[in-house]
């Protein structure tokens, strides 16, 4: 096989037992690979009803067929498994180079089923697989246990690994790999964590093969043009980072503040992209083969919250920042680093904080809940307080361990939850910006933005502008980007090609790589087999169409201030017109006959 | 004039487009192992750095190589490899101070880095500069004048 290595790994950590099989051609080609194929794996392996934390649960890690090849910025794995934070489908991407490294130890994916009874490892050094003890690295935060383990198994290894916060099941525990890449949403961590899995540590020495090394060579050369003359793909996300977004999203009154109180904060600069770059910046990174290089190596050498890292990314900074009223760059970068080294989503983390905060001021927290902890908007030292504490279960940071929907429910207030599904809203807000109201609403695992990134037309005019206030054409707009993330995850690219490429470009790659023609049509399909797939998941597991909404607050409270003042999400007018052109019945369900098209029935 | 491939770890991503480009040019295929340049990335620290071949002028490899096959070219600052004369008994792989002749055994070669024909599929792949093929002397003027900078700037601020 091309692009694809034709082996999938399964280990078994309740018997011990390790096994390869072959990958199924049929549905690689129907799913593609990464979030598409280890979806469908998932869908046909486990009951959607099982407990999440539970050994019933399979933990899927998996490259795309474009992964390590030099096809740019196309080095991304998913992680899919069922949610722990919101009971639905998770696919938690990540880049870095674990997901290439495990295609040349020979893998199209890893699929890790059962629990082990004391703290375990995986060892893959190409053929040769163990299962050893981890017992000296649990505890043990994600630099310690990647230098750890690297020391007792080969010092250059790709390692993916969980933090305290996926031992102690913080329901949104991040997987991370080499030390500073996330598969942050949705609690893959806790999963990883349930199964007393520290890490898994690859080797690989393979090779990848391309079915048309011609077609491919253009396809690559065609891509790397278009991406790296793109304004944004080619230079916005290298000069400045994800953060570049801080400034121009509070410059469109978008930029959610206080738990989404407001859309508009006065201070937005001291945390965006451009103070980042000036005074917190060493050097841009990237993931294997990427062109783009938005990752961020900074350091803080204010005393109090010194550190080294990476980032903080926009939804990171924003997190920590307005929508917890905070513009102090340091707190908010140590409050990043802190997430990576704990391995905690710092999106859920961040608004989890921001709903306390909220709760504590209108009095439904009080200092005998937080153990004393006064957490008023605006305390940034707290602020970083409390991730330390989450991360490691203690005090008032156990209740914050469970997210914001349980803990606003804890205390009888769920509106003071800004999820949907139960997962928070990430760094856009659904009132300034209607389409993306529709993507959070409508995403099959809870708020994200990385679903269906609207942003791009309604904010940024990529690859072309619209009304960012306007319903009209929206539930279009999001189901072609809903159908289209979902191919180009699938791939193993990244988000940020669009910067640059779409559908066109990608299927070209694709087929080169693969040997399997996709035309556009057939690349937009797979991702619209594989939205509906996940549908299906959750539609078993959690949901109805009553669940395909926003918070009350963004119908109920306008944006205070800023440009978009007044503004409400109009999500509820655009759902009808959104099942319709889903191919879905009134109440949300796809149709015999759209399940029929889509290959899945 | 002689050219050099110039590396520059402040300006690396640790991305390893140079890393598939190479393996893939010398071997059609995506094998990072086969690849003629490494990249090595200290993750804590955000730093990463490129090694290669560096066309040594007094190269222990071919003053080790028994049979002629790791020889310079003449009238070039290149080291070549001859494969039909190699006996792969790997002497070049112990006396390189630098590790960047290394047996392969999936193609039974020694691989190091040729600058492709002088015109190094590392360098076009790089996203960011941070390899350049350039000529020697250029190459140190610019590095020397980088840090005469830094020179220059403290100066100023003592003045």
């Amino acid at each position: 096989m091309n692009g694809w290595t034709g082996v999938i790994l399964r280990v078994n950590l309740t018997t011990g037992e390790i096994k390869k099989e072959p990958t199924n051609l049929q549905n690689a080609k129907l799913f593609i690979g990464a979030r598409g194929l280890a979806s469908k794996m998932l869908c046909d392996e486990i009951d959607p009803k099982i407990d999440p934390l539970s050994p019933a649960n399979k933990l899927i890690f998996a490259p795309g067929p474009l992964s390590g090849t030099m096809s740019p910025s196309t080095g991304r794995f998913d992680v899919v498994c069922k949610a722990p934070l919101t009971n639905l489908i998770a696919a938690s991407s990540s880049g870095g180079s674990f997901g290439p490294e495990l295609k040349f130890a020979g893998y199209d994916m890893v699929i890790i089923e059962g629990a082990a009874k004391k703290p375990v490892y995986l060892w893959i050094n190409d053929d040769v697989v163990e299962i050893r003890d981890a017992s000296s690295v649990w505890g043990k935060n994600v630099p310690d246990t990647t230098d750890e383990l690297r020391a007792v198994t080969d010092e250059d290894a790709k390692l993916a690994c969980i933090g305290p916060a996926g031992e102690k099941k913080v329901l949104f525990a991040s997987i991370m790999n080499e030390m500073n890449r996330a598969a942050g949403r949705s609690g893959t961590g806790a999963v990883m964590g349930s199964k007393m899995l520290k890490a898994i540590v690859v080797v690989g020495t393979k090779a990848i093969t391309v079915a048309d090394p011609e077609a491919f060579e253009k396809a690559v050369m065609v891509a790397r043009k278009k991406i790296s003359e793109h304004p944004v793909g080619g230079t916005g996300l290298r000069v400045y980072g994800t953060d570049v977004l801080t400034n121009i999203l509070n410059s469109v009154g978008s930029l959610p503040t206080r738990n989404f109180h407001d859309g508009y904060f006065a201070n937005a600069d001291k945390f965006g992209g451009e103070t980042l770059t000036a005074k917190y910046l060493i050097r841009p990174r990237g993931c294997f083969s990427c062109i783009i290089s938005c990752g961020r190596a900074t350091k803080v050498t204010n005393p109090k919250y010194a550190g080294e890292g990476e980032g903080p990314e926009y939804e990171s900074a924003w997190g920590f920042g307005s929508d917890c009223n905070i513009d102090d760059m340091d707190a908010i970068t140590k409050a990043n680093y802190i997430c990576n080294e704990l391995g905690l989503d710092t999106i859920t983390m961040a608004t989890t904080i921001a709903c306390a905060m909220d709760l504590y001021e209108s009095g439904y927290i009080t200092t005998k809940d937080t153990g004393g902890l006064a957490i008023q908007f605006g305390n940034a030292e707290t602020m970083v307080k409390l991730v330390e504490m989450t991360g490691n279960r203690e005090g008032f940071g156990d209740q914050l361990a469970e997210g914001s929907f349980r803990l606003a429910t804890r205390y009888g207030h769920v509106e003071f939850s800004m999820t949907t599904k139960m997962q928070e809203m990430p760094a856009y807000d659904p009132r300034g910006v209607q389409g993306i109201g529709l993507n959070f609403a409508t995403s099959n695992c809870g708020a994200a933005h990385v679903r269906g990134y609207t942003i791009s037309p309604e904010v940024l005019g990529v690859p072309f502008k619209v009304d960012q206030h306007d319903t009209k054409g929206k539930p279009e707009l999001v189901i072609t980007f809903q159908n289209l993330t979902a191919a180009l995850d699938s791939t193993g690219a990244c988000l940020f090609t669009t910067f640059g490429i779409g559908a066109e470009e990608l299927a070209a790659l694709l087929s080169s790589v693969t040997g399997i023609q996709y035309s556009v049509d057939d690349f937009m399909k797979a991702g619209d087999r594989i939205w509906n797939l996940e549908r299906l998941f959750d539609l078993k597991s959690a949901i109805t169409s009553k669940d395909d909404c926003l918070p009350e607050r963004m119908m109920k409270e306008p944006i205070k201030t800023g440009p978009s003042k007044g503004d409400v999400s109009h999500v509820d007018k655009m759902m009808p017109e959104y099942y319709q052109l889903r191919g879905w019945d009134t109440k949300g369900i796809p149709t015999p006959e759209k399940l029929k098209d889509l290959s899945l029935a | 004039m002689a050219k050099f491939i110039m590396i520059h770890p402040d300006k690396c991503t640790g991305c390893k487009n140079c890393v598939i480009a190479c393996s893939y040019v010398k071997e059609k295929q995506f094998r990072p192992a086969a690849a003629r340049i490494h990249v090595y990335a200290w993750e804590r620290e955000g730093i990463s750095v490129p090694m290669m071949c560096q066309q040594c002028s007094d190269a222990p490899c071919t003053t080790v190589c028994p049979t002629g096959a790791m020889h310079r070219v003449s009238g070039s600052s290149l080291i070549a490899y001859d494969e039909t004369k190699c006996i792969r008994c790997r002497m070049c792989v112990q006396a390189c101070p630098f590790g960047n002749a290394v047996y392969d055994t999936e193609t039974n070669a020694i691989i190091k880095c040729d600058t492709c024909n002088d015109n190094p599929s590392c360098v076009a792949a790089c996203p960011v500069n941070a390899i350049e093929y350039v000529e020697e002397n250029i190459a140190t003027r610019s590095r020397k004048k980088s840090f005469a900078k830094k020179f220059k700037e403290a100066f100023q601020e003592v003045a």
